[in-house]
């Protein structure tokens, strides 16, 4: 029953999608206010039919309903409540259920958070949000639905893919798929600004809170992989440059980009066509990310071909959004007309190589990232392109970015005196090159070039930041009046420290955990000892234990600093039943300077067992700054001046004279 | 390397393809304990020739972490070959003989892989001329293009959403 009554609430919400991508957009040019009004209650609606679908797939899992074919697929009795819920995401139609329903959350959130925005400015957004949402839905009915029934009913199901048994993943994809969706805002923005022909300051300061938001999440999403990836996996890595990590990473690189672009169009009016542009790019690389994994044409071209309705359809789908915007652009963009000059050495050339560096190097990835199809597609065989080549590139072109990220925050607006720029910042350069240079000479062990550039870049963050926030002081003169900076409306400058440490927190992390991490594959028998990165590790035997829905190989490891039992390891090896591989799940001691990691490996007989241990330090530091970026970002969006209601029928009035200029 | 080549990496959309997954993931770590480093071939230089190789049968996994049977097999050859004394090259050489271009994580300079290999340091010098074009042209630009109405309409806009302060 939940699964027809899934069904047909997918069906409702399309039919209001298109209500939703019509209506209003029709209202806003024939001015007719009650068209437009229709906007916001269909988004509602939108929200609300799909949330009902997902509590039916959700039920179907919960309730081991196997007559529903997605359930038979990814359900079991045996999994865990947490892991039936998220088991809801787990696979090709859940997920593709979340985004939508994520879509229209974002859009019900426009809804009820706009009201302040002129009304013609709404619809538009909202219709727009609405034709995003018909493609999806559409995909999903046709290619990809979810409610799909299975006859004869299996007994039981083949349940959730054991990597995904865990709590760091049952939470990853909904953060990851917020952010992805969250740039449809702004998206949307910019096509119904572009569609009312002006572009400007008040655009910006609109479209800035939900970028943001959705950059938090992006952000949020990633660091949550790589921890995800590194506890689980058991391997100790945390970056692979793999293809779906790549589909995160393209839309985030972009969408910092947009973010500081934005910076540039709300402060000076500038940039306002780049902006569009790139708002525009940021949605298309995250739909382009999603369906990249989706597809499967990544692991092979021929994937594709197995399934042609989904593959034409994705294609169709990505040409008639990135095609019909660009044309929408093309049309529109070249009546507006740019903001004021700047001179040479200003804050607005910095931000804009900042823009040019992201975009370059998220172009390199995409190019890393579809080189192989596009080799095999062109007959020359196949091809790899992994972790060597993308990080070749990475040390190449991020230190430009780094470079300029410690001036940027210094220059001012419009004009600032070259020379003035040199005083102020050649000691904290002198200071960078020889922390660098010290931490690249060979005289300890772990001391390489790489290693020199990445904590000199480093240091020169925090250098730099650290003559921003003096400046800030002196110029604000006092702590009293940073706390009314931070409780009124100037919170963004130290957003953007924070966002910026976060940058070099990562920064160190990355340089360090690659250049002074050990790693032994060792065969241990019960009792043997084995001494790695100045700390003893005792293998104390392995013995069985059982699981919710797994039997698990669990083995003991005390590691001693010295004398002293620092640590006692547990890493697991955990068998999920037939059909299954084995999953390991590493032991970890936790550190703010360094992890000790260990997992199983085989049991090589007579008790003894292949073990690998890692000492890995300061790799926390890696995530801690992913953190300290999102945290950045939520203190520019809680800035007040974006929730300033003002009286709605002056602004509307005004905002539509600026909205609706040619139209 | 910055990065470690760490392996089999996160699943940012988690759930693509388990199928393909299944076939060969995960049984674990502790893949080369078995073989003898006392001799001429060491575990790191052992360890960093395979790290860089692709187990063929895996979704993206080095030969260094895979479990699969064919990786297992695979590094019993590397393993013999190293230790009959061939070098780095020779070694590599014989893989991409037997299994073409595709074993390499890092893929070799040759025509048909000069777009990738050139490619990001074009976009790079597309970038930065644009780059320089744009701000020549802007440092040139009168000092706004807003007619006296527009800017009027504007500021009364920002006025009244309640301006800030003049920091991005």
């Amino acid at each position: 029953m939940s699964g027809e009554l899934g069904h047909f609430a997918l069906i409702l919400a399309l039919c209001l999608a298109v209500v939703q991508a019509t209506v209003p957009l029709a209202g806003s040019y024939t001015g007719n206010r009650t068209w437009m009004s229709v906007g916001p209650s269909t988004a509602t609606g939108q929200f609300v039919f799909l949330a009902i679908a997902f509590g039916a797939l959700m039920q179907g899992f919960l309730a081991d309903d196997f007559s529903i074919r997605y359930v038979a697929e990814n359900g079991n009795t045996q999994l865990p409540v947490i892991y039936k819920v998220s088991a809801v995401w787990g696979a090709h139609e859940g997920s593709l259920l979340l985004w939508v329903l994520m879509l229209s959350g974002w859009g019900m959130a426009v809804a009820l958070l706009s009201r302040h925005l002129p009304q013609v400015m709404q619809a538009r957004v909202l219709s727009v949000l609405g034709m995003v949402a018909i493609g999806f839905l559409l995909f999903m009915l046709f290619t990809s639905n979810p409610f799909e029934r299975l006859y004869p009913v299996p007994a039981e199901g083949r349940s959730l893919n054991p990597l995904l048994q865990d709590p760091g993943l049952a939470v990853h994809p909904p953060l990851l798929y917020m952010g992805y969706v969250g740039f449809s805002v702004a998206f949307a923005f910019a096509l119904a600004a572009l569609l009312g022909g002006k572009l400007d300051a008040a655009w910006a300061r609109w479209s800035r809170p939900w970028t943001t938001t959705a950059w938090i999440f992006l952000t949020l999403g990633i660091t949550l992989g790589s921890w995800w990836a590194y506890n689980e996996l058991g391997w100790g890595g945390w970056w692979f440059w793999d293809p779906v990590e790549n589909a995160s990473f393209m839309p985030w690189l972009v969408g910092t980009a947009l973010i500081h672009s934005l910076a540039v169009t709300e402060k000076r009016g500038a940039f306002k066509t780049w902006t569009v542009l790139l708002a525009i790019a940021a949605f298309s690389m995250s739909l382009l990310g999603t369906f990249l994994v989706r597809s499967g044409v990544l692991t092979s071209v021929h994937a594709f071909a197995n399934d042609p309705a989904r593959g034409v359809f994705i294609l169709a789908f990505l040409s008639v959004v990135v095609g019909g915007s660009l044309a929408i652009y093309a049309w529109r963009a070249p009546h507006i007309r740019g903001g004021g000059r700047f001179d040479f050495v200003s804050r607005e050339t910095f931000l804009l190589a900042n823009n040019v560096l992201l975009v370059v190097v998220a172009a390199l990835i995409l190019l890393g990232t579809v080189f192989p199809l596009i080799y095999d597609a062109l007959g020359w065989g196949k091809i790899s392109v992994g972790f060597p080549w993308f990080n070749k590139m990475f040390v190449t072109f991020m230190p430009f970015l780094l470079l300029l990220m410690g001036v940027g925050p210094l220059a001012r607006w419009k004009h600032h005196d070259p020379a003035d720029l040199v005083r102020r910042l050649r000691l904290a350069f002198g200071v960078s090159l020889a922390i660098g240079i010290a931490f690249a000479l060979p005289v300890y062990q772990g001391a390489s070039a790489l290693m020199g550039l990445g904590i000199g870049l480093a240091a020169w963050l925090l250098l730099s930041l650290w003559l921003a926030v003096r400046d800030r002081l002196k110029h604000r003169r006092g702590a009293r009046a940073v706390l009314r900076d931070l409780t009124t409306q100037g919170r963004s400058f130290y957003a953007m420290v924070l966002a910026h440490l976060g940058v070099a927190v990562t920064l160190i992390g990355i340089t360090l955990v690659a250049n002074l991490e050990a790693e032994r594959d060792v065969r241990m028998a019960p009792g043997h000892t084995y001494e790695l990165a100045g700390y003893g590790f005792r293998f104390d035997g392995v013995r069985n234990v059982q699981g919710p829905n797994y039997l698990a190989a669990r083995g003991t490891i005390t590691v001693f600093d010295g004398d002293r039992q620092i640590a006692v390891l547990h890493p697991e090896k955990r068998n999920y039943g037939p059909g299954t591989m084995p999953m390991t799940e590493s032991g970890i001691d936790v550190g703010v300077t360094r992890d000790l990691y260990a997992s199983l490996g085989e049991d090589l007989g007579g008790g003894e067992w292949a073990v690998r241990l890692y000492y890995k330090p300061f790799v926390r530091w890696i995530w801690a700054g992913g953190i300290l970026m999102a945290l950045g970002g939520l203190l520019a969006v809680s800035d007040p001046r974006y929730r300033v209601r003002v009286r709605r029928r002056s602004t509307a009035t005004a905002g539509e004279a600026l909205a609706g200029g040619r139209a | 390397m910055i990065f470690s080549p760490a392996p089999r990496a996160i699943w940012p959309l988690a759930p693509i393809a388990f199928a393909l997954l299944l076939a060969a993931l995960h049984a674990g770590a502790g893949t080369v304990a078995r073989y003898d480093f006392s001799g001429p071939v060491t575990e790191e230089h052992f360890k960093a020739v395979i790290g860089k190789l692709r187990c063929l049968v895996c979704q993206n996994e080095t030969l260094l972490d895979s479990n699969a049977e064919l990786a297992q097999d695979l590094r019993d050859e590397v393993y013999q070959l190293m230790a009959s004394g061939k070098s780095d090259e020779e070694v590599i050489d014989f893989l991409v003989a037997r299994y073409g271009d595709f074993v390499l994580y890092d893929p070799p300079v040759k025509p048909s892989t000069y777009l990738l290999w050139y490619g990001p340091f074009a976009l790079f010098v597309i970038g930065v001329v644009a780059l320089v074009v744009t701000v020549r042209r802007r440092t040139r630009n009168p000092e706004s293009t807003l007619s006296a109405e527009e800017r009027e309409r504007a500021e009364r806009l920002l006025r009244e959403a309640g301006e800030g302060d003049e920091h991005p």
